[in-house]
């Protein structure tokens, strides 16, 4: 299948994401909504990403709304569960399923 | 994030509303006849979907969002309206990867595929020379699908995919496939042989040993950038696991849709135990998909049986369904090809004959006296025929 990244949210180098930037959706990529959060694919590069959770679904849908992808956390994520929810929009920069624009 | 700690296997239980590894066989006419071939492919079947109805099933996927369809058959490029269907797939945003023998792929057809978004091609080949590959797909098949290769690299297609069955035979040829996918700027895919179809009959004597599972293993782990398919997940019991879902997918991410429009589990399940229903049927392929009671218990856990007091249970799962089923083993126990060697009393067990059949499907019967070459008379969708549209 498909070359899968079940991992949008583990391992990735934040290197490439800056919570200060403004983020959006590539557009190539399709979300289609599942019971455990969604699935992402980007056609250009035939990756698919799980989004574990209705959350980041969300989240993910939310971003081109705000100035910075950090404010689009905070204004839907409880606190403590920031640092992981950044970690998961690294991992879907890394591999391209958003991008800073 | 606490989504994160369910288990992926457990949020499958619910059901996706689509699945993510779909397989559609456009037809079971080929003009090979591989020893292996998991769909018994041969002659084409009179009821296949026409060209209106697999368009309406295009239309259907595209409504489930579904990302794109791995095309194979048979050979799907015989199909006279095999461009005109990928093209009405792509142009609804269903992405086509498709598996071809290579016998068709003309330079003209390589650089009609090359100019088309969305489209990936995978060219089988089971062995690094004529010898090796042509004793199991049939004389003049390695030629043919190099030609296939050669052409797609001169097109400019650029990444394509070299697909492998591992057998017992090219098990030793890992790193030369590899060059030579890089050779062509390809990507190399390696599946498992299953004893699926005509693969039943050869699985005795082509699967891998135990060694050589071992082998294959540090050599996949060692190259992420090889493709599997998920195929070899029961060798995650050896170690870490390999790159992948690691689990039976079969009705819960993987689904077949065959030439008739029969539904099953998994395109290495084709037998009635396995069939959800018809894209022909009332609510279509969405109803069989999302209401069928067959999928429905595939998507329940699945009981560990004798692999539960195995520490891999895990990363292993118990293995690939299809090949207990077509080796007769139990369908809640260890793999045939189990790597801790569980399966071995089991299938010493089975009494020969009883293990259930895959059946002739359309294999082409054999005669006495006839060669396997091709492009032979025999071929039902004569190749000469398949148009590439303006
Ligand atoms: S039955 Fe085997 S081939 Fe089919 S999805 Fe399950 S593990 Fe994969
Ligand atoms: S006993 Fe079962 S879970 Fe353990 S390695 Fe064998 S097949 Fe896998």
């Amino acid at each position: 299948m498909t070359q899968l990244s079940q991992g949008a949210s583990h391992g990735a180098s934040t290197a490439a994401f800056d919570a200060s930037l403004r983020y959006a959706l590539d557009s190539e990529v399709a979300l289609r909504e599942e019971p455990f959060g969604a699935l992402a694919y980007n056609y250009s590069n035939r990756r698919l990403t799980f989004l574990r959770s209705v959350a980041l679904r969300e989240l993910v849908r939310s971003l081109a709304d705000f100035d910075s992808a950090g404010d689009a956390v905070a204004c839907s994520i409880p606190e403590a569960s920031r640092p992981s929810y950044l970690r998961a929009l690294a991992g879907l920069a890394e591999s391209g399923m958003i991008h800073a624009c | 994030m606490p989504a994160e700690r369910t288990r992926l296997v457990d949020q499958l239980a619910t059901g996706l509303d689509a699945p993510i590894c779909l397989t559609w066989e456009l037809t079971y006419g080929c003009n090979l006849a591989c020893l292996h071939c998991l769909s018994s492919s041969g002659r084409r079947d009179p009821s296949e979907l026409t060209n209106a109805q697999a368009r309406g099933l295009i239309d259907e996927m595209a409504d489930m969002s579904v990302f794109y369809v791995n095309i194979g058959g048979g050979e799907p490029t015989i199909r006279p309206d095999f461009y005109d269907l990928i093209a009405y797939a792509v142009d609804r945003k269903v992405g086509v990867k498709f598996s071809t023998n290579g016998t068709t792929m003309t330079p003209e057809r390589a650089r009609h595929i090359a100019a088309m978004d969305y489209v990936d091609v995978q060219v089988s080949l089971d062995g690094v020379d004529a010898s090796t590959n042509d004793a199991l797909r049939g004389a003049g098949s390695y030629a043919a699908a190099r030609r296939a290769m050669d052409n797609l690299a001169s097109s400019g297609f650029g990444d394509f995919k070299i697909s492998v069955v591992v057998t017992a035979d090219n098990v030793a040829q890992l790193d030369e496939f590899a060059e030579m996918a890089a050779s062509y700027g390809a990507t190399l895919r390696l599946t498992r042989l299953r004893p699926s179809g005509r693969g039943a009959s050869v699985w005795d004597r082509l699967h891998l040993s135990n060694a050589q599972q071992v082998t294959l293993y540090h050599w996949l782990a060692k190259r992420p950038d090889v493709l599997t398919g998920d195929s070899f997940f029961h060798l995650s019991a050896l170690g870490d696991p390999l790159p992948g879902l690691n689990l039976c997918g079969a009705g819960r991410v993987v689904c077949l849709i065959d030439p008739v429009g029969d539904v099953y589990a998994c395109p290495f399940v084709l037998h009635e135990n396995f069939k959800a229903g018809n894209v022909r049927d009332a609510g279509g392929f969405a109803r069989v998909w999302r209401h069928s009671e067959l999928f429905a218990s595939l998507r329940e856990p699945q009981a560990a049986g004798a692999c539960a007091s195995c520490g891999s249970y895990d990363s292993c799962q118990g293995g690939c369904m299809a090949a207990k089923f077509f080796t007769g083993l139990p369908l809640d126990g260890p793999d045939p090809e189990c790597v801790k060697g569980r399966a071995e009393p089991l299938l010493s067990s089975v009494v020969a004959g009883t293990a259930p059949s895959p059946g002739p499907g359309h294999s082409v019967p054999v005669r006495l006296g006839s060669s396997r070459n091709v492009g032979s008379s025999r071929n039902v969708g004569s190749s000469r025929n398949v148009g590439v549209p303006a």
